[in-house]
């Protein structure tokens, strides 16, 4: 990993702030003169993954490019709750346009930018999974091939939750969804595990790909401020479980993303130019099942019936991830651990 | 500057003069010539400071129109027929917005079955998106339309589609004027956004409007439109006082005083149809034109003043509104509520078929003298689509129609048998 | 439209003023609210002294040494003596210990203790004073800490102990290599310096007297006195006791134990005087234990220790005879109860000398004749308060019942003060309710940054062996801030700000100096700021309508 990591030994780089370091150490979401990007008042559901998701990635952005960004917002879930006439919840320059168009609105924007002379302000297009790896991926793949000067954030929660929770190119395998229901002798999502965009977007050997959860916040907002120093198209991809659409707790929004990426189920990682140069390696193995047990779309995995073959396929999928992407540090717990 | 040149160069030099910012477009026939000559004056710095953008498909060139002109740049792209449909989602969302983006409709005609030629189906399918719609009869007047386009545009705040036929006019090399930098400037100010994206002064653009409002912002879009209608004879006529010629405004009467018929179309068929005008005056008939420059906002005050003294009016239309008919027809109709007159409706020209002189002549004629069908079209192989009918009647088969007249034609007999 | 804006008026609908959403309360929302609590760390909760731990370890956490050392000096005058001889229940209840390895409490505690030696820090006295006369009986660490907070309260205290140096088993009970005298020297002499008057070698011999000349009194004479156990022995056997060994040899006396010593007994004293025989030259030092080493009462470190240094160990054994140079061991096995019984099986064993280490009793004669103090078991009863029965006369340390190690003696210290001071001045000594325990399932370990604990520096075996040298050293100021920010700070709030970043609504205020507010206008109730509190120190409670 390129990043500087502050290691410290009671809360370390883990949470968000440290009164024992100075407060240019801390996390941009530990600064109480935060942009809050997204402010109070919003309505996403209790534990919003996305809201969070999307306040740390744009708050990190807007120090990183000293508040001059803009931001263009694809249809979805992130821009329903945020902007309902006569509120907005947004406190950067802000544009919707259309579901699947953001990433060309934001090549407009950065077009007029450059062409006004102000490329000291910067674009960031972002929009949820449906939007992006589905509706939004030719728009998506020009502004990549183009190269233009756009950051573009994917806020993952694996379907179509704003419209009811249906199925999208990213809903990972056996999911259930609304679209996908767990019945029949493949319940759930029937195939792959999800259209993994950051290995799409590095294909373009764009300047740089991440991957990044609300879970590790320190990590996010370092991928955040490391795509603004690239110029040119720029891909960050966000895990950000959903409660409704997970059927989980409000409350373990955050753990859940903390066990995608400890299962090995979404590996963490950066790259420049087509070529991973980094990867968060996994503190403490957990096994999938200690992911997908606690949400509600994977019930029909669990329970009087189990499907061992299905938790195994995922296993799999899990343990590729760890080998291709080298996640397991040598120095990581066990998978009891 | 007078300059013999293709009309789609005479566009893209109006369009460079107008100082475009930001420029998209994905290539789509007859529109291309546009774009490709725009390209080479961005690419060689000439137009300065522009950005040329190759977009991916029609659907992101509205895309990045929208961004580009919400972020305060001017904005232009060009389009045609499939395109403009594949762009039809950010076509209602740039109105929508009340972003003044100006753009060409090369006009031609909407598949299945694919056909690059000419008719206005793709603008017609687009009336209602919001955007105004300006119809040129002449390849100066496309030019002089686009520079109007971005000035009206840009006062209002509203989207603006020039459209021209597509080969008749694009591919046609004729003689132009084109202003110089000077003039334009001088008639066309920089673009000052109504809204803009702005760290310095953020605000949210495009929030989702429920049932509480929404009624209002339809209404204030159609406001806005009926705004235009002012606002389009006003930009005409300070245009006339700037470069000295008569070009755009709503409608343009050809020898319709004391004309008792009246030819009403949109485009370059204008100009046959007032060559033909002439010759029937000629001849006794009184018969006069009406051009439709602005198709969006419907002029019905103008409409109806100029065909209020007509005994009968015949509306020709280069689209065909499939079951039913007229699409412009139907809106001189509204124009005409409560004025007496026999109306035909005359659906010529589809997918690039020549209209005629002679054509012309035939029909106005039978038109005068009462003959016409209230719908008609224009040279349609009557021999041809009877016998298609009997034989569908008869085997009920299904599948596409056009290959078995193609088949009645010889046209693909050989190799199909 | 927001004061701010620069702009002109905006499409109607469809764009929109930033700031507008905090018109949209959703705090209307919630069915469960988060509160910030306070709970109790396990290491407070198990402090026999009643250390605020958590807090003073926060202070050295950012190296505020001096502050962290006046908050161990709120409640224990010994931290450098605690710091080498605390059996660490701290450690033992830490948190950390579950995710790595405990936090060195006591390593900390040392290093604080010496650096305010070496600094001269001192603890003023701020109370007025009362006027109130206390006496103390025994000089040792209950005594000394009752009269240190009884003079810090404003009272005058008068210490007597028989003995020539004040500190009890401090000095006459614990060998100087796991607690160097001048440590001790200097520790008593800051208590002494705030104006204790402090009378050594006077024995306490009529307590009616006392009790009539002073406002209150409190006993703490110890156990210094070393059970006896029948061993058949022959006339030449030399049999000693380990208390008499260990205080002889503070006063100057070399105890004739020779090569090779048998100690007898199976706790912390049984073990001191063995590796005490070592360091006086014995070749051959062996505990003989009747039970198991896991039923030994010693602690474990101490065994650890003396294993190190060459102490043998004959487990499941009692010695059934004594003679000239040997003794006869009998194997012992444990019943189902855990109690050994004989097997009949002997051996023989070479001893020059046998120490017997078998516990302690107290000399009691000094209350034996008051009718209203009761003794039961060899040890004074006493109340709550540790008030005898006898008004006035209190009670602490080894000669009441509890557990006898000093860190036990010095919260006796402290818990006598209060009820005295509460007595003198003729008040109830309330103290508020315990916090719930923050046990180790309330925190959320994921944010805490994997850190070993630092291993003291120790002695080479052979200067422990030969010398009395302190076996354990001390951290330096940099391995104690280390050590010192390992903790969890479990139960509390350690301002890593995670709650102010998690909350989805930015429903948290941060208000500065470690302070946080919630914000009821807009806080959902998801509780992400209670599950991803590391410390455990948010809870969610039902919303109330």
């Amino acid at each position: 990993m390129t990043q500087q990591r502050v290691r410290f030994y009671q809360i370390g780089s883990y949470a968000a702030g440290n009164r024992l370091l100075d407060p240019d150490q801390g996390s941009v979401q530990a600064d109480a003169q935060r942009t809050n990007s997204l402010n109070s008042g919003h309505r996403a559901c209790q534990g919003c993954g996305e809201a969070l998701g999307a306040r740390y990635a744009l708050d990190a952005v807007m120090r990183a490019t000293g508040n001059q960004m803009v931001a263009v917002n694809a249809t979805g879930c992130l821009e329903v709750f945020s902007t309902p006439y006569p509120e907005t919840a947004w406190q950067v320059p802000w544009l919707h346009s259309l579901f699947g168009n953001a990433p060309a609105v934001a090549t407009g924007v950065a077009a007029a930018l450059k062409a006004k002379g102000r490329t000291g302000v910067r674009v960031v297009g972002q929009g949820g999974d449906g939007g992006t790896v589905d509706i939004g991926l030719a728009c998506l793949s020009g502004m990549f091939e183009r190269n233009d000067d756009v950051l573009y954030i994917c806020y993952d929660n694996g379907g179509y939750m704003n419209t009811g929770v249906q199925r999208s190119g990213a809903t990972p395998h056996a999911a259930a969804t609304t679209t996908t229901p767990a019945v029949g002798p493949e319940p759930g999502n029937n195939f792959g595990q999800g259209k993994s965009l950051p290995l799409i977007a590095m294909a373009h050997r764009i300047p740089y790909v991440a991957t990044a959860t609300v879970a590790d916040l320190r990590d996010l907002e370092y991928k955040a401020k490391r795509a603004m120093e690239f110029r040119g198209a720029r891909y960050l991809h966000v895990l950000v479980p959903c409660p409704l659409g997970w059927r989980t707790a409000s409350n373990q929004t955050i753990q859940i993303a903390r066990l995608a990426t400890e299962t090995g189920i979404f590996p963490v990682f950066e790259a420049e130019d087509g070529e991973v140069v980094g990867v968060s390696k996994i503190r403490r193995r957990r096994p999938v099942s200690d992911y997908l047990e606690p949400q509600g779309r994977y019930a029909h995995l669990f329970g009087a019936a189990p499907r061992e073959d299905v938790i195994a396929r995922i296993q799999a999928e899990a343990d590729r991830n760890v080998r291709s992407f080298g996640l397991v540090d040598p120095r990581c717990r066990s998978m009891e651990g | 500057m007078l300059k013999q040149i293709e009309g789609s160069r005479g566009v893209a030099e109006a369009v460079a003069l107008c100082r475009p910012e930001v420029i998209c477009a994905y290539p789509i026939s007859p529109q291309t010539h546009i774009v490709e000559a725009l390209s080479s004056l961005v690419k060689s710095g000439e137009l300065a400071p522009c950005e040329f953008v190759n977009v991916e498909s029609e659907f992101a060139a509205m895309s990045v129109a929208i961004g580009a002109s919400a972020t305060g740049a001017r904005s232009y792209t060009a389009t045609a027929s499939q395109g403009l449909l594949y762009m039809a989602e950010p076509l209602y969302n740039a109105s929508g917005l009340g972003l003044p983006i100006v753009m060409t409709v090369a006009n031609r005609a909407i598949g299945a079955p694919i056909n690059i030629w000419n008719d206005h189906s793709d603008s017609m399918s687009q009336r209602d998106s919001g955007w105004i719609q300006l119809y040129a009869e002449t390849n100066q007047e496309a030019l002089d339309l686009h520079i109007q386009a971005f000035r009206i545009a840009e006062e209002l705040s509203l989207p603006v589609m020039v459209c021209m036929d597509g080969f008749v006019l694009t591919h046609a090399v004729e003689r132009v004027d084109v202003p110089s930098a000077e003039q334009v400037d001088a008639f066309l100010p920089p673009y000052e956004p109504r809204q803009l994206l702005d760290p310095d002064d953020p605000i949210s653009i495009g929030a989702m409007v429920g049932p509480d409002a929404f009624t209002e912002v339809r209404y204030l879009a159609h406001d806005k439109q009926m705004q235009a209608l002012e606002l389009i004879p006003a930009v005409a006529a300070g245009f006339r006082v700037a470069f000295g010629r008569e070009s755009g405004g709503l409608v343009r009467p050809y020898r319709c005083e004391d004309a008792e018929t009246i030819v009403v179309a949109l485009g370059s068929v204008l100009g046959t149809i007032k060559d033909t005008v002439d010759e029937l005056r000629d001849e006794g008939v009184k018969i006069g034109a009406l051009g439709l420059t602005s198709f969006r906002p419907f002029p019905l005050d103008a409409v109806r003043t100029a065909l209020a003294g007509a005994r009968r009016v015949v509306v020709l239309e280069r689209a065909l509104a499939v079951g039913i008919g007229g699409i412009v027809a139907a809106n001189v109709r509204m124009a005409l509520s409560g004025i007496s007159l026999h109306g035909y409706t005359v659906i010529a020209g589809l997918g690039g078929r020549a209209i005629t002189k002679a054509s012309l002549r035939r029909l106005f004629a039978d038109a005068v003298a009462d003959r016409l069908e209230p719908l008609t079209f224009l040279d349609l192989n009557r021999e041809l689509v009877e016998r298609e009918l009997q034989r569908t009647r008869a085997t009920r088969r299904s599948g596409p129609a056009a290959e078995n007249l193609l088949r009645d034609l010889g046209a693909v007999g050989s190799r199909i048998g | 439209m927001s004061e701010a804006s620069k702009h002109g008026p905006l499409p109607f609908a469809i764009t929109l003023d930033v700031g507008s959403s905090l018109a949209n309360k959703t705090g209307s929302w919630r069915t469960e609210v988060p509160a910030y609590v306070d709970r109790l760390p396990p290491c407070n909760d198990a402090c026999p002294a009643g250390e605020n731990i958590q807090q003073w370890l926060h202070h050295a956490e950012e190296a505020g040494y001096e502050a962290a050392w006046r908050q161990i000096m709120a409640d224990n005058p010994f931290p450098a003596i605690m710091g080498r001889v605390c059996y660490r229940p701290c450690e033992t209840a830490c948190n950390r210990a579950t995710l790595d390895e405990a936090v060195g409490i006591n390593s900390v505690e040392r290093f604080l203790g010496d650096e305010a030696i070496k600094q001269g820090w001192t603890v003023p006295v701020e109370a007025e004073p009362t006027g109130k006369q206390v006496l103390v009986v025994g000089a040792g660490p209950s005594g000394l800490a009752v009269a240190y907070h009884l003079t810090l309260l404003g009272h005058q205290v008068t210490v007597r102990d028989s003995c020539p140096e004040a500190g009890g088993m401090m000095r006459y009970g614990i060998p100087a290599y796991r607690l160097p005298r001048d440590v001790v020297d200097a520790e008593v002499q800051r208590i002494v310096d705030l104006g204790v008057r402090l009378e050594l070698g006077t024995t306490v011999t009529d307590l009616e007297v006392a009790l009539s000349s002073f406002d209150a009194v409190f006993l703490a004479v110890g156990a210094h006195v070393g059970r006896r156990a029948d061993i058949p022995a022959g006339d030449s056997a030399h049999i000693l006791d380990a208390v008499s060994v260990l205080a002889g040899l503070e006063e100057g006396e070399q105890p004739l134990l020779g090569r090779r010593v048998a100690v007898y007994g199976g706790g912390n004293t049984a073990l001191d005087v063995a590796r005490t025989a070592r360091r006086l030259g014995a070749t051959d030092a062996v505990v003989v234990y009747r039970r198991t080493r896991d039923r030994m009462p010693a602690h474990d470190l101490e065994v650890k220790e003396a294993l190190e240094e060459g102490i043998r160990m004959r487990w499941l054994s009692t010695i059934a005879y004594a003679g000239a140079g040997q003794i006869k061991i009998e194997k012992m096995k444990l019943d189902e109860t855990g109690f050994p019984q004989p097997t009949g099986e002997f051996e023989e064993l070479a001893a020059d000398s046998v120490v017997l280490a078998l516990g302690q009793l107290s000399d009691l004669t000094l209350v034996e004749n008051l009718e209203d103090v009761t003794i039961a078991d060899g040890v004074v009863q006493v109340g709550k308060d540790l008030m005898t029965g006898h008004p006035g006369l209190f009670a602490g340390g080894d000669m009441v019942p509890s557990d006898r190690t000093v860190t036990v003696a010095i919260g006796h210290g402290k818990k006598a003060a209060r009820s005295i001071d509460a007595w003198l001045r003729g008040t109830a000594d309330e103290r508020a309710a315990r916090h719930e325990l923050a046990t180790y399932d309330r925190l959320n370990t994921w944010y805490y940054a994997d850190a070993p604990a630092t291993v003291r520096p120790r002695l080479d075996l052979a200067r422990r062996i030969t010398t009395f040298d302190e076996v354990t050293g001390g951290l330096d100021a940099s391995t104690a801030l280390f050590e010192a920010r390992r903790c969890l700070s479990c139960g509390n709030c350690l301002e890593c700000d995670n709650c102010f970043s998690v909350c989805p609504d930015n429903a948290v205020i941060k208000l500065g100096q470690g302070r946080y507010e919630i914000d009821l206008d807009f806080c959902k109730g998801c509780g992400l700021c209670a599950a991803e509190c590391p410390s455990g120190a948010i809870e969610m409670f039902p919303e109330r309508l």
